[in-house]
């Protein structure tokens, strides 16, 4: 099969209605002035502020908190081109999140010496900003391990989606989940593989820690920048995230207007159709998967930088189904369903619970441990989306159509008057 | 007479290069797994007889958890993920009841009564279970976009893992129950057969067996097939199929709320979490066999347990077992995504 790049940018013009000001620059407007307002807030406002408001504050929105939204974002983005767009269900999205980590790790850490004995003089340093003290190994900037990990990442989703991607739905999803199951256990096993054990690929359970920091390249000109951004200058490493989001919401709007993302919709839509008008149905889904899986990658050393390190315990099942959550519930297939669903999520899985409950006991009078109930909030919230609003916070108009309404065969098939839910027809089959 | 259009469309398609390339490297990787298996066999006849031992009844248990799989799959399409949640709460039940209510700690007249019970409360309780959730989150979706019931099925499996943590249920942390067989067993040879694993493929093989009578002898099980096969059509022919299916999600149930027990019985520990992961080995289980059928759920569970107990024992240790799961999985995928017993089948239009 071929295992190509995806198509080329769409040459073709397609027909813009809207072409005022507002609907051209409007979002990335707002967008950069709320990123604007949350960075000057963070970095000058509220450090002045009287230690009561500050410590409220830092309670509701630390911007710890803040910053892993913003990565939950990105993550949400490329599944939404996966799940959303292509209509391809991933259950195994981790592993690119996983793999975009390690080559973080491998890359931009100290660890490289550790892979096997005769690496141990090992010192690369291509533009790299190691921390005070662990210059050996590799390190290499971080602007180009984003692109590294990008690329990585795509070639894994080509080669997890070559064989695979002729399954149907639920197959699929079967296999991705199951790639998405056996590269954390890689992670968490790889201390001793190869002939003999000789290998240390993942370091293990103990993870890599020790990632670069950020550099800011010609920013640094600019008073009060900093030439790194280290682990404590949260703020800057805010502007690089949403920087970062803000390419990943631009790509994933403008990839939709083109070719390539109108060959996905038509695959969502019928695939079989799709196929019939001649798109090329492997080269699109792998497409779609090495676009979804170039944003883990990139999402992946996002978080490696934020956390510090890579940990192979964090890579398992469950965050796979909250970015599908975050994709579901925000409004699959629309960029701003998602990502609001994203942000929203990530606060509530971090800080929101807890502080909600918090002031629910302190209203009360109740004691009730809300973090210790998010399996049963998460699941119910999934259950009920899923039952009254399956097309999520802000839908897609499309996807509304097609989820409000029945199938249209079986429709037809019972006869126009027999439309209602299946308690009905069950009632009107016992009638005749 | 002038059935040539007909004749024609059955005659079977010529099968391409790439196909046969795919299929012949198939059997290669079976027949290098079948070597290997004799290899290891004659090697050291008698670990290999323990492991097979293990391994039976592992996949004795997969086989029940796979059977409600592959039931549920088979009449509506849906990969119930809370299936093996479920199959974690019946469980905790059953070590409620037999440890905490009864006190089993060793064989006795009284403790195989107790259990007796406990198999039965927790099939009665496992089987209500499903049908509520049946009732309450699927119904109102079979006829929704597939992933909309698979997001309900994770989002029960969630609440059903909220109260698997609660501190009467098994709590945040793996919890020890004493069993009635413990670690007791007997000798054929030097291989050293537990009780528990008699004791589980005894219960396992009668209730296979009556759920493949149920499917294919009675009437029930005529509407079941009729269902799976075409809801509408089902339906137009006076088959209640809103019963048919609740019936299939209660034995399905009931084959989890057994597997509990017996896995309690023969593991001693639970864990909040651990549906998932058998969930998964079960799911896999029922797709190697082939999914929708019986035999073949059968099938892939013993398979699947063996193989995973090979792997524990001789090949690469316990921490891989779930990679080498979900290999066979994808291999399988790549190769035969129809299972062992299915039928392929062509897409309709």
């Amino acid at each position: 099969m071929s295992t190509t790049t995806p198509a080329a940018p769409p040459v073709v013009k397609p027909p813009a209605p809207k072409t005022s000001f507002a609907s051209r620059f409007g979002w990335p407007l707002g967008f950069l002035i709320l990123a604007i307002v949350v960075f000057s807030f963070n970095q000058w406002i509220l450090p002045d502020a009287n230690g009561e408001f500050r410590t409220g504050y830092n309670n509701w929105l630390p911007m710890t908190a803040v910053n892993e939204a913003v990565i939950w974002a990105i993550f949400a983005l490329g599944l939404n081109i996966v799940v959303g767009y292509s209509g391809l269900l991933d259950l195994g999205y981790v592993a690119f999140w996983g793999i975009g980590g390690y080559v973080a790790g491998w890359l931009m850490a100290p660890f490289a010496n550790q892979v096997t004995p005769a690496w141990a003089d090992l010192s690369i340093n291509i533009f790299g900003h190691p921390l005070p003290g662990q210059d050996r190994g590799i390190h290499i900037n971080f602007w180009l391990v984003l692109i590294i990990a990008a690329l990585v990442c795509a070639l894994a989703g080509v080669i997890i989606g070559a064989p695979t991607l002729r399954l149907k739905s639920d197959y699929l999803a079967l296999v991705t989940l199951g790639f998405g199951e056996i590269l954390p256990e890689v992670f968490r096993n790889g201390e001793r593989v190869g002939p003999d054990g000789k290998w240390n690929i993942t370091n293990g359970t103990k993870g890599i820690t020790g990632i670069d920091q950020i550099p800011t390249g010609p920013f640094q000109l600019i008073p009060g920048v900093p030439a790194t951004i280290g682990t404590f200058d949260l703020t800057f490493k805010f502007i690089v995230f949403a920087l970062l989001l803000a390419l990943a919401m631009f790509v994933s709007l403008r990839i939709r207007e083109g070719r390539l993302g109108r060959a996905w919709l038509a695959i969502r839509e019928d695939e079989l159709a799709a196929s019939m008008m001649g798109v090329p149905l492997m080269r699109i889904k792998l497409s779609a998967y090495a676009v979804g899986a170039a944003f883990g990658g990139i999402g992946g050393v996002c978080y490696a930088t934020h956390v510090g390190g890579v940990l192979a315990d964090r890579f398992n099942f469950s965050v796979s189904i909250t970015l599908l959550a975050m994709v579901v519930l925000g409004g699959m297939g629309n960029v701003w369903g998602v990502t609001v669903g994203a942000l929203v999520l990530a606060w509530i899985n971090s800080t929101g619970l807890a502080q909600l409950g918090n002031v629910w006991n302190d209203a009360t009078g109740s004691n009730v441990n809300f973090a210790s109930h998010n399996f049963l909030i998460f699941g119910a919230v999934l259950v009920l989306f899923m039952l009254f609003r399956r097309e999520g916070l802000i839908p897609e108009t499309r996807t509304k159509q097609v989820l409000q309404e029945p199938e249209r065969g079986e429709i037809e098939s019972l006869g126009a008057e027999m439309e209602g839910t299946a308690e009905d027809t069950a009632a009107e089959g016992t009638k005749k | 007479m002038t059935q040539t259009a007909i004749a024609a469309s059955e005659v079977k398609p010529r099968r391409l290069p790439r196909e046969t390339a795919v299929s012949a490297l198939g059997l290669l990787l079976v027949a290098a797994v079948v070597v290997w298996v004799l290899y290891e066999a004659i090697k050291s006849p008698q670990e290999f007889a323990s492991l097979i031992v293990a391994g039976a009844g592992n996949g004795a248990l997969y086989a029940l958890i796979a059977l409600g799989y592959t039931m549920v799959y088979g009449i509506i399409e849906l990969i119930n993920f809370s299936h093996g949640d479920l199959f974690m709460l019946a469980t905790v039940l059953s070590g409620i009841v037999c440890v905490s209510v009864f006190n089993v700690d060793s064989f006795g007249f009284g403790a195989v009564g107790a259990v007796a019970l406990a198999l039965l409360i927790s099939m009665a309780a496992a089987a209500l279970v499903n049908v509520a959730a049946e009732r309450v989150a699927y119904r109102r979706l079979r006829r929704a976009p597939k992933l909309a019931p698979l997001i309900t099925a994770v989002g029960l499996s969630f609440m059903y893992q909220w109260f698997g943590q609660r501190q009467f249920m098994t709590g945040s942390a793996p919890k020890q129950w004493s069993t009635m067989f413990g670690d007791d067993g007997f000798n054929i040879g030097d291989v050293r057969v537990p009780y528990t694993t008699v004791t589980v493929i005894a219960i396992t093989i009668p209730l296979l067996l009556l759920m493949v009578y149920i499917v294919q002898r009675t009437r029930a099980g005529k509407a079941m097939r009729a269902v799976a096969q075409d809801q509408d059509a089902a339906r137009l022919m006076g088959i209640d199929v809103d019963r048919t299916i609740t019936f299939v999600f209660a034995l399905g149930g009931g084959l989890a709320g057994a597997a509990g027990l017996l896995y309690l019985q023969s593991v001693g520990t639970s864990n909040y979490n651990l549906g998932f992961r058998l969930g998964l080995i079960a799911f896999t289980a029922a797709v190697l066999g082939g999914i929708g059928n019986l035999q073949g759920a059968v099938l892939g569970g013993f398979l699947l347990g063996i193989l995973s107990s090979l792997n524990d024992g001789m090949l690469l240790g316990q921490q891989w077992s779930m990679t080498v799961v979900f290999t066979v999985l994808i291999l399988l995928m790549v190769f035969k995504p129809e299972g062992i017993l299915g039928s392929p089948t062509t897409e309709k239009v």
